[in-house]
């Protein structure tokens, strides 16, 4: 799917540089260079891709879902939000969205929260946040729990009412569609393609997700 | 609401840290109108346990804080109750004010010009008080905003309600496990007043003991009956 054939294309795009299938319930870690281009695609629908970003060059420096969510007056993600850091930079924006709607209040699921969730038996079930801190723990040793900030979770839906109610919610994503975003700054991505079994965030059925990376056009 | 442990008085713009063990409640009044008072919180026996907004709100069901939720810590477990809210909403979702924001809206407001009454920010606040234990940028978790509260429409657009917060208005929280406190008393980051304004707020400490079996909190919902399990596991003799 990489080479386009100009009879169809009119504007020759730059091939993918990254391509890659992430299974369900596995994590994936990487870097996107300034002006490159993530587009994350929802192979089969209704898939939780839990996200978080660090500034490559200041690891301290991270995604804030609170900063984004100030910055744009508005809790939901899409196309034109702006991806703040805990230091008030853009880090990436979202340059295309055929969902619609991303979460960032969801957090991530882990063993602990999953015992007061759902029950004290829940605990051995794999989680986005074993996900992050194996993915962290194998990556370069700088960073672990105190760098596990709120998340994104893209195709996820959580809708808040006007009286302040808050629900994981049937998902309204749909198999092949994507985000796409472009990055501000060097950026490390961190990914969990979530495991949760508990609840509608995934349909009950984890499934693929595909990571694509491209320069900018 | 005896016996008293300590008051302490908090002056516009003031922030502060401390450390409020298990079994101990503590009341914050405001004693202006449009109060905000930024939190964050961490075990005192782990830091890297600290506050998580995202498990907080799933468990309850809810986007705000009030009378009956509890704050839940990132590893299943309770860091403090809120036992008492006389105005029936905390926002969770905003975060702090920073430097930018802060010049922007109500202009250079230097130590040099104003001495004690500089203008201050929530982020730099939190870096101040964060410092003192070792810690730091990592560590500015998304925070609560007791005394203020904004809405989100049905489009996710959030609404500032300027009317909410009352002289007087107080929330109460006992600490169910020993936790490092970390305030700021500067304005909410979306506080549409074109001044600098910040309240004062009163601190006082009492001895409340922990949940009883019959709590309000732990009835709250079935999550929290875990919840409170979870943290009762840690101080088993």
């Amino acid at each position: 799917m990489n080479a386009r054939s100009p009879n169809t294309a009119p504007l020759r795009e730059p091939a993918w540089i990254r391509d890659q299938i992430v299974p369900a319930g596995e994590p994936w870690i990487g870097t996107l260079a300034a002006g490159e281009l993530l587009r994350i695609v929802d192979l089969e629908g209704n898939q939780a891709v839990d996200t978080l970003f660090y500034n490559v060059r200041d690891p301290e420096e991270r995604y804030s879902a609170v900063d984004t969510i100030r910055a744009q007056g508005n809790i939901y993600l899409t196309t034109g939000s702006a991806l703040r850091s805990n230091l008030g930079a853009t880090m990436l924006t979202i340059v295309e969205d055929t969902c619609g709607r991303h979460d960032t209040l969801g957090g991530a699921c882990s063993a602990e929260s999953n015992t007061v969730r759902y029950a004290l038996d829940k605990r051995h079930m794999h989680s986005c946040r074993d996900n992050f801190l194996l993915a962290l723990a194998h990556y370069d040793g700088r960073l672990n729990k105190r760098d596990l900030p709120s998340n994104i979770n893209f195709f996820m839906n959580v809708p808040v009412t006007p009286e302040g109610g808050l629900e994981f919610a049937d998902g309204i994503s749909a198999a092949g569609r994507y985000v796409q975003l472009r990055a501000h700054m060097d950026v490390l991505v961190l990914i969990s393609n979530c495991p949760q079994l508990n609840n509608p965030c995934n349909a009950y059925n984890p499934t693929p997700i595909q990571i694509l990376i491209r320069a900018a056009g | 609401m005896t016996p008293e442990l300590w008051t302490e008085n908090l002056k516009p713009g003031e922030h502060w840290s401390g450390v409020l063990r298990r079994g101990t409640s503590l009341r914050i009044t405001a004693l202006q109108a449009r109060a905000n008072v930024a939190a964050m919180m961490y075990n005192y026996e782990s830091l890297p346990e600290r506050y998580n907004l995202a498990d907080t709100l799933k468990a309850q069901h809810t986007a705000f804080l009030t009378a009956g939720c509890v704050c839940y810590s990132d590893m299943g477990r309770i860091l403090c109750s809120i036992t008492a809210d006389s105005c029936g909403w905390h926002d969770t979702l905003c975060g702090l004010s920073d430097a930018a924001m802060v010049a922007e809206k109500f202009g250079a407001g230097s130590f040099q010009q104003r001495r004690n009454e500089f203008y201050k920010n929530g982020r730099d606040s939190m870096l101040n008080e964060l410092g003192k234990y070792g810690l730091g940028k990592r560590d500015l978790i998304a925070n609560i905003n007791f005394f203020s509260r904004v809405t989100a429409d049905a489009d996710g657009a959030l609404h500032f309600d300027e009317h909410h917060c009352r002289a007087g208005d107080h929330v109460e929280l006992r600490f169910e496990m020993h936790t490092l406190l970390v305030l700021s008393t500067c304005p909410h980051p979306l506080d549409p007043q074109p001044h600098y304004g910040p309240a004062p707020v009163t601190l006082r400490a009492w001895v409340s003991g922990a949940a009883s079996d019959t709590d309000p909190c732990r009835l709250h919902c079935e999550e929290n009956q875990r919840g409170f399990r979870n943290t009762e596991m840690m101080f088993l003799p």
